[in-house]
């Protein structure tokens, strides 16, 4: 019903795994990997809750490193 | 319900990685306030379309590989020595948009006859000053903005001001010099600061631009790793104990006041 729904992409490789993009998502929509590591040995970002995400790109501004893509929609 | 094919079209796409940053990696530790810099610099230049028409000057400190992540011209300066190239630069070519990119241990002690002349010579270019309070680069020592109390590799019992002096108000000071146009000290611990402090960055660069004069954008940062907590943590310390010495907002804008 109008409801704006969101999607992140996350280059996981790029990603640091720094924990700024979780706090700052409004929505809980984020976590960082437990017990999985990118090439660099980091923890990385994935949107375990999708569903929740209103695309709002909070968790883009904040990334210090460019790894996150967001898209946004309205809902029919 | 959207499915997520759905959602991820490109007519939906609302923030990506700016499209003037290379896709090299960067080396700062996780959580670093220089990257998130590094990006407003990188959308005000490409939103201003100075892409081809742009010359940063990188300093020593942790931002010294600054030219590998923005695509547009650079210079290398010495240790402090950025404003006076950044001169040289503009006034060869005046049509360019320069600007230099210094932290504190650069800008605020190595080379502040440096900063102070040039702002006060009025040079057209901006200064972006990353006061995180400590030389990140070289392993967390005392910098002249290192907070009074605050425990660094070379202060390890806290900076002491009969000791060590006090904290460095460098953008105070510009403030008061005559050939400063917009000097500003900004932070990009949130949303909303990030969102303000481009938009200073974008002022400063116009007013260069428009050869209205010197133009300092502090930006009140964190070095997660010479602080010794984690990017979160700094943070909410930066907002506990930073913004109660250095003050955010605009110190000087000679647009509003003529
Ligand atoms: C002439 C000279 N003196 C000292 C150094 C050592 N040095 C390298 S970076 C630095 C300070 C870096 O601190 P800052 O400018 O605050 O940058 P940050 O790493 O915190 O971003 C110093 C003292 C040097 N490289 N050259
Ligand atoms: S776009 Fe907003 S709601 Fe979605 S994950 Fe990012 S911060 Fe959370
Ligand atoms: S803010 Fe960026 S680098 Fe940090 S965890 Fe999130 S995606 Fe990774
Ligand atoms: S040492 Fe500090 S300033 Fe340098 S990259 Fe690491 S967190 Fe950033
Ligand atoms: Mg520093």
């Amino acid at each position: 019903m109008g409801k704006m729904r969101g999607a992140v992409v996350v280059d996981e490789a790029r990603c640091k795994g720094c924990n700024l993009c979780v706090v700052a998502c409004p929505t809980d929509s984020l976590k960082l990997s437990a017990g999985e590591v990118n090439h660099r040995g980091y923890a990385f970002c994935q949107q375990v809750n999708p569903d929740v995400c209103t695309g709002c790109s909070s968790c883009a501004i904040v990334c210090p490193d460019g790894c996150l893509t967001v898209y946004r929609k309205k809902e029919d | 319900m959207l499915t997520r094919e759905e959602i991820i079209q490109p007519q939906n796409l609302v923030a990506e990685k700016p499209a003037l940053m290379n896709n090299v990696d960067m080396h700062y530790c996780p959580g670093c306030s220089h990257g998130v810099v590094h990006k407003l610099v990188a959308e005000v230049i490409a939103e201003m379309g100075l892409e081809e028409k742009t010359i940063g000057i990188s300093p020593v400190g942790c931002a010294v590989f600054a030219y590998r992540y923005i695509d547009i011209d650079w210079q290398e300066a010495a240790h402090g020595r950025a404003p006076a190239l950044a001169t040289a630069c503009k006034r060869l070519w005046p049509d360019r948009l320069v600007f230099t990119y210094q932290g504190d241990g650069d800008l605020a002690c190595i080379g502040t006859a440096e900063t102070i002349h040039a702002l006060n010579r009025g040079e057209n270019i901006t200064i972006i000053f990353i006061n995180n309070a400590i030389y990140g680069m070289t392993g967390g020592q005392m910098a002249p903005t290192t907070l009074l109390g605050m425990k660094t590799a070379t202060c390890p019992y806290g900076r002491d001001p009969r000791l060590h002096g006090y904290p460095l108000k460098i953008t105070e000071i510009a403030a008061q010099l005559e050939g400063t146009a917009y000097v500003t000290r900004q932070s990009v611990h949130s949303v909303a600061a990030i969102r303000k402090c481009k938009k200073a960055i974008r002022h400063a660069f116009e007013n260069s631009m428009q050869g209205k004069g010197s133009n300092l954008v502090e930006v009140v940062s964190t070095c997660n790793s010479g602080w010794k907590m984690n990017p979160v943590k700094a943070n909410e310390w930066m907002e506990e104990h930073m913004f109660d010495y250095y003050h955010v907002g605009d110190l000087k804008d000679t647009e509003v006041i003529r």
